[in-house]
């Protein structure tokens, strides 16, 4: 089954709504519950950062018999030094990202947490690519 | 605890899932950070904030948190309310400060996440 999703850079009214759609899919699958919520915080998470860092989105889901594989790539300003961005607590996120309760540097770590696999690709000034994987 | 209780010592109004007011919580989280909230691995828990916007419900709605109190006397928008209904959860809004509702919370027995 596939899914496909366009994020806005800056929508943090629609952020979100991605996550709870492939959510009530992985339910309607009778997926275990703790792996769907290691899987849509690990989504949330990416989702939110889309939102909050570049300018446009889409995101990418795969799920088959035994994983999910979720996929976002924006266009937007990139990640210079992703070691650094993966440390807990690096963050560049705005006042505005932050006002909403994000942009704590977490979230980089917290998806690695929440998946089994997580690839990270980025250009400066072009986009990030971000994969990640996760077995039933 | 019951979420009835919760709703008493808070002084708090139900604003959604007033059906749900005897279901029982075991622990307590109080935070305006979603990003710290996003890295609890329990779910049965009560959200207490101050920060009031759509992705509050959406984070609950990710970590499985069924129960969420506004404190500082916020009051969650219609947008927020549908979004948290749809979702089963139950909101409570107090007009107590998120130390005083934790306190009050934590001295009526109910449990800290860490």
């Amino acid at each position: 089954m596939k899914l496909t999703f366009d994020i806005q850079g800056g929508d943090f009214t629609h952020a979100g709504f991605p996550s709870s759609e492939v959510k009530k899919v992985l339910k309607q699958l009778n997926i275990d519950g703790k792996t769907i919520k290691r899987i849509v915080i690990a989504l949330y998470e990416a989702e939110v950062n889309v939102v909050a860092h570049a300018w446009k989105g889409v995101i990418n889901v795969e799920i088959d018999e035994n994983k999910i594989t979720s996929v976002l790539e924006d266009e937007g300003p990139g990640i210079p030094d992703i070691d650094l961005a993966m440390q807990a607590g690096y963050s560049t996120a705005s006042k505005k990202v932050r006002d909403m309760g994000f942009g704590a540097g977490m979230g980089l770590p917290n998806m690695k947490k929440n998946t089994d696999e997580l690839v990270i690709e980025s250009e400066v000034g072009v986009g990030t690519k971000v994969k990640m994987v996760n077995y039933f | 605890m019951k979420l009835r209780e919760i709703a008493s010592v808070l002084n708090a109004k139900v604003t959604c899932g007033a059906d749900k007011l005897d279901q029982e919580i075991k622990m307590g989280y109080s935070s305006d950070l979603m990003s710290d909230v996003l890295t609890l691995d329990t779910s049965n828990l009560i959200l207490i904030t101050g920060l009031v916007n759509l992705q509050c419900i959406r984070t609950a709605e990710m970590a499985d948190i069924k129960a969420i109190v506004f404190v500082r006397n916020k009051k969650a928008t219609e947008q927020m309310l549908e979004l948290a209904c749809e979702n089963g959860m139950c909101i409570l809004e107090s007009p107590y400060s998120l130390f005083k509702s934790s306190g009050l919370l934590y001295e009526a027995g109910l449990n800290p996440v860490y």
